[in-house]
């Protein structure tokens, strides 16, 4: 009995049942395998249908891409601009103390640099004297006159001589500070407000001199005002730390 | 046919003939179950009383039919009215189609001066007594990125020259496991990959809170305080209208603002300007620039959250 069995109404032995069940077994495989081409086939058959409506291939479409996609995101509307702030001219300078009625304020370069010639030997902060006493020069190794213009006090001037208005200062800026400029392009760097997407509304950013005081451009440093007042770290939680204990008690009078 | 004749006798009154001893028992217990079920049940009595029936049979926000939605909005202000005495508008804003919001943050120019935290707390109708906010700014040693040795209570002047400072606040994840956890779907992954939280689904068990690795989620312990005049108007059902207690609330990337068009609240306040918005499928945006061209770093990487988040150095 054990080497003879029944099927299909024909008497195989136990060889020929191995056989059998190999023969299945590659009748299963097969099958998937057919099933697993088809779909590909299909699929494959399918898909430039599907898309064939664009030109089908990524790199004929790659250089038409980017204004086809910028005018299908604004629709029929021209898009809102990105405006960048312009400072408002002519540079000035703060007057240092007070006049005997008690004010303070500030005058334009031109006030005396129109008549008055640039004293060349002043470099540096040290040798200023009489308006630019209260001048922080904290910019570099440059000297006053490699931004401002000899000439016309209320202009400035590049490197190579040209003259740049004062509204213009982010050119300026800009012969130095490229990889800034450059991030500053692509809204990288800078603040701003108004609106992400200009097909709503426009945008409105920063110039340089808004952040960095031309003079002393590192950003200054700044009082944290507002703390949430976290449950988690009043004193029973909180591990102690010198920066902590150091902190008025009010971020850890916590309610809850 | 015996009992034609005798006929069983039908007293004219309900009297209690016969009352046991037993039957006393039974009527005494059965008198303190009734009365303990009322004693159960009278929580669900005071709920009723505190919240509308409208409020309590309101369906999950994806099962509103428009007329559902414009209905329940219409409570939701004159609930704002009758609790706040400000006048809101709730609207109900939905992706832009073709949007994935993504946001970047300069770690190289952030200085922790916590604009940002004030600004979300206003935009966002937060809780006065408590200083809520979706953001929160830790402090860490110069050379790690381990959040566990940062602090978010440094006051004083900033920066520290030994710190630098890390915004934390929601990452919209893309394999968000708060919305994994959440047991009533209360909270789900939009089109332009907002992580939202229907407020009146959620039954505030805080798994998400829980879940979530980046501490983005925030409940609320009371009804938040909030002025009349401080309250922010222009609100969206799924993100800034004010919060009922006994839920959580999460950074929405202020979608009543982004889904019109506009920056976040935070990224205008950021006086550095370290913060970056946009959407990221728009190949001429900021973000993508940052993406292609910058150091980008995200948080906690190594547990596959996918943030649509991300920090980078100059």
């Amino acid at each position: 009995m054990h080497d003879s069995v029944y099927i299909l109404g024909r008497k195989w032995n136990l060889v020929l049942d191995r056989k059998l069940k190999h023969r299945f077994a590659n009748l299963l495989f097969a099958s998937v395998v057919g099933v697993i081409a088809t779909i590909v086939v299909s699929a494959a058959w399918r898909s430039p249908r599907k898309f064939g409506e664009s030109p089908p291939l990524a790199v004929a479409q790659s250089p038409q891409n980017r204004p086809g996609q910028s005018s299908k995101n604004r629709p029929g509307r021209a898009p809102f601009l990105v405006t960048v702030n312009q400072p408002l001219g002519p540079p000035m300078i703060e007057l240092v103390g007070t006049d005997p009625q008690g004010r303070s304020g500030s005058v334009a370069c031109s006030t005396c640099h129109s008549v008055r010639p640039a004293d060349l030997s002043n470099r540096t902060p040290e040798t200023l004297d009489e308006f630019h006493r209260g001048l922080t020069v904290d910019h570099g190794k440059i000297a006053c006159y490699a931004c401002h213009h000899l000439e016309n006090a209320d202009a400035l001037r590049l490197a190579d001589g040209t003259t740049v208005e004062y509204e213009n200062v982010m050119t300026l800026c800009s012969q130095c500070h490229g990889p800034q400029a450059t991030a500053f392009a692509h809204g990288a760097h800078g603040g701003m407000n108004g609106h992400w997407d200009l097909s709503r509304g426009p945008q409105h950013k920063n110039n340089c001199i808004d952040c960095h005081d031309p003079h002393s451009p590192s950003y200054p440093k700044m009082i944290v005002g507002f703390k949430p007042r976290d449950r988690f770290l009043d004193s029973a939680h909180a591990p102690s730390n010198e920066t902590r204990d150091s902190t008025p008690s009010e971020t850890t009078d916590d309610a809850h | 046919m015996t009992h034609t004749e005798d006929p069983p006798r039908q007293p004219s009154l309900p009297i209690v003939e016969n009352l046991s001893r037993r039957a006393a028992v039974k009527g005494g217990f059965a008198t303190l179950g009734a009365a303990a079920f009322v004693a159960a049940i009278s929580p669900l009595r005071h709920a009723a009383k505190n919240s509308s029936a409208a409020e309590f049979m309101q369906q999950h926000y994806k099962e509103l039919s428009p007329e559902g939605k414009a209905a329940v909005i219409a409570r939701l202000e004159s609930e704002a009215k009758e609790n706040y005495g400000a006048e809101v508008t709730i609207a109900d804003d939905r992706p832009i189609p073709g949007t994935k919001f993504v946001y970047a943050i300069n770690l190289s120019v952030c200085n922790g001066n916590g604009k940002c935290v004030e600004a979300c707390h206003k935009e966002n109708n937060h809780d006065r007594s408590t200083n809520q906010s979706y953001i929160r700014v830790i402090e860490m040693p110069k050379g790690t990125m381990d959040m566990e040795q940062g602090t978010t209570t440094y006051t004083g002047a900033v920066p520290k020259d030994d710190k630098f400072y890390l915004p934390v606040q929601c990452q919209q994840c893309d394999e968000p496991p708060c919305v994994d956890v959440c047991p009533v779907k209360a909270t789900w992954k939009e089109e332009d990959g907002i992580v939202v939280v229907d407020y009146n689904w959620c039954i505030g068990c805080r798994y998400c809170e829980a879940a979530c690795p980046y501490h983005a989620r925030r409940f609320n312990w009371k009804q938040p305080e909030v002025p009349a005049e401080q309250v922010n108007p222009d609100q969206s059902y799924l993100s800034n209208r004010i919060r009922p207690a006994g839920v959580v609330e999460k950074c929405t990337y202020c979608l009543h603002r982004t889904r019109r068009g506009k920056l976040p609240a935070c990224l205008e306040a950021c006086p550095t300007g370290a913060r970056v918005f946009g959407n990221i499928l728009d190949p001429q945006s900021s973000i993508r620039w940052i993406l292609e061209n910058k150091r980008v770093y995200i948080l906690k990487e190594e547990l596959g959250t996918k943030p649509a988040f991300f920090y980078y150095f100059d």
